[in-house]
């Protein structure tokens, strides 16, 4: 099973805006009880759609100038971006079909 | 088909799951796929359970209590389920990722769910400065000016802890006393950060992007201001986790799921309730635990008294 890869600050144009398809970022940190559940539902969609839909994390531990530019205040966030812009934004850990249910436009 | 399936897997499910894989009834736990270890998993220090002299983290206590089930034998799920249909003999119940189970007896100890303030901004605002969770969330709020709206230990608890990061951190309450625990309080009174705001509701949460403040009204004399603020953290208790049984098993009128007397036992043979999902007063990791206790050994005396009625 494929694991998400994880963005940083500093690859986070290139990997995250620049890609040619969307991109779901999972805002997270060791920490967030809830964003260590969410991370291995998140695995499976990755693993399941990763043809329609990227999956990467990023830590906003380490990487605060992404988490401040997306005014993340609450996490886990999941921000999908599309052709550099941020389109669907999903805020706490959900199961898997509701998380399938809110990305059905990228993975449907 | 099983003999006993826990649906929950806070002290309650896990202390159930234990007792009952101890009488060897080989149990399966359904966890939930993102809420496992239940609410015990967002808190910090838990002073209060005996045993931890020093106080344990809230997601240590969880896994422990885990590897304890599943030492003698539990089998956790992490999934969640969808639908139950408790009504016969045979207890029905279907799950999110991993199709339908069939048990003789259930234990239902789904806990409770955060209560929302039920303000129409509450939702849009949510993860754009309105919060339920301190531990995930306080690390945006450096040197910010939050709110912790509540009276209870968990607001206390969030509003001290809050303190590690923001500047001022204010708890709005709707009294002028607190139901808290006399050490949380005097924790929290005795913090420089923390003003209190008495009889005081929250009426409006303002901002459009992000949360500029809310709208207090006082409860007393029913005059309202505008309170500044970065974030607002709603810590007002907790309603029971019921969705799954509404129309199948008797509510109390305080929402909670009805047991017969000191018991486990619900309104339908063979389903058995432990937890906060029937406890309206206390709601404490122990109170939780030991009626999961109570509901395993109540499961066990059901199962075996199905055993011995001869088959017909």
């Amino acid at each position: 099973m494929s694991a998400a890869r994880s963005v940083t600050d500093a690859s986070f144009d290139t990997e995250v805006l620049q890609s040619g398809k969307p991109v779901l970022v999972d805002f997270w940190a060791e920490w967030c009880a809830p964003c260590r559940a969410v991370g291995p539902v998140l695995d499976q969609i990755l693993d399941e759609n990763g043809d329609k839909l990227d999956i990467v994390k990023l830590n906003v531990d380490e990487n605060p100038q992404t988490a401040m530019t997306y005014k993340i205040t609450s996490i886990p966030a999941m921000i999908v971006f599309q052709n550099g812009e941020a389109v669907k934004t999903i805020v706490g850990a959900k199961p898997k079909q509701a998380l399938e249910h809110d990305l059905a436009a990228f993975i449907a | 088909m099983r003999q006993l399936i826990i649906v929950g897997s806070g002290p309650a499910g896990y202390t159930a799951a234990i007792y009952a894989a101890r009488a060897n009834f080989s149990p399966l736990l359904i966890a939930s796929s993102v809420e496992a270890g239940g609410e015990l998993m967002n808190t910090t220090e838990v002073e209060n359970f005996p045993g931890f002299p020093e106080g344990i983290m809230g997601p240590d206590l969880m896994d422990a209590m885990r590897a304890q089930a599943e030492r003698f034998g539990t089998e956790v799920l992490l999934d969640d389920v969808t639908s139950v249909d408790f009504t016969g003999d045979i207890k029905k119940l279907s799950t999110g990722s991993n199709g339908d189970f069939e048990a003789l007896a259930v234990i239902f100890a789904t806990g409770s769910a955060y209560r929302k303030l039920g303000l129409p901004e509450e939702e849009r605002l949510s993860g754009h400065g309105v919060s339920w969770c301190a531990t995930c969330d306080g690390f945006f709020f450096r040197q910010k000016t939050i709110a912790v709206v509540g009276g209870g230990d968990s607001a206390m608890e969030e509003a001290t802890f809050l303190t590690k990061f923001a500047d001022k951190v204010y708890v709005i309450h709707r009294k002028d006393t607190l139901r808290a625990s006399k050490i949380m309080q005097e924790r929290a009174r005795s913090n420089s950060k923390i003003e209190f705001v008495w009889n005081s509701a929250v009426t409006a949460i303002l901002g459009t992007d992000a949360v500029t403040g809310v709208t207090l009204t006082d409860t007393v004399t029913g005059t309202t201001r505008e309170l500044p603020l970065d974030g607002l953290f709603i810590a007002i208790g907790n309603d029971p986790r019921t969705h799954l049984i509404h129309g199948q098993i008797a509510l109390t009128p305080e929402g909670t799921i009805a047991v017969d007397g000191r018991s486990s036992r619900t309104n339908l043979p063979g389903v058995f309730a432990a937890g906060d999902v029937i406890d309206p007063s206390y709601r404490q990791a122990v109170t939780a635990a030991a009626s999961g206790t109570v509901a395993a050994l109540d499961a066990e005396h059901f199962l075996s008294a199905l055993e011995s009625v001869p088959a017909s």
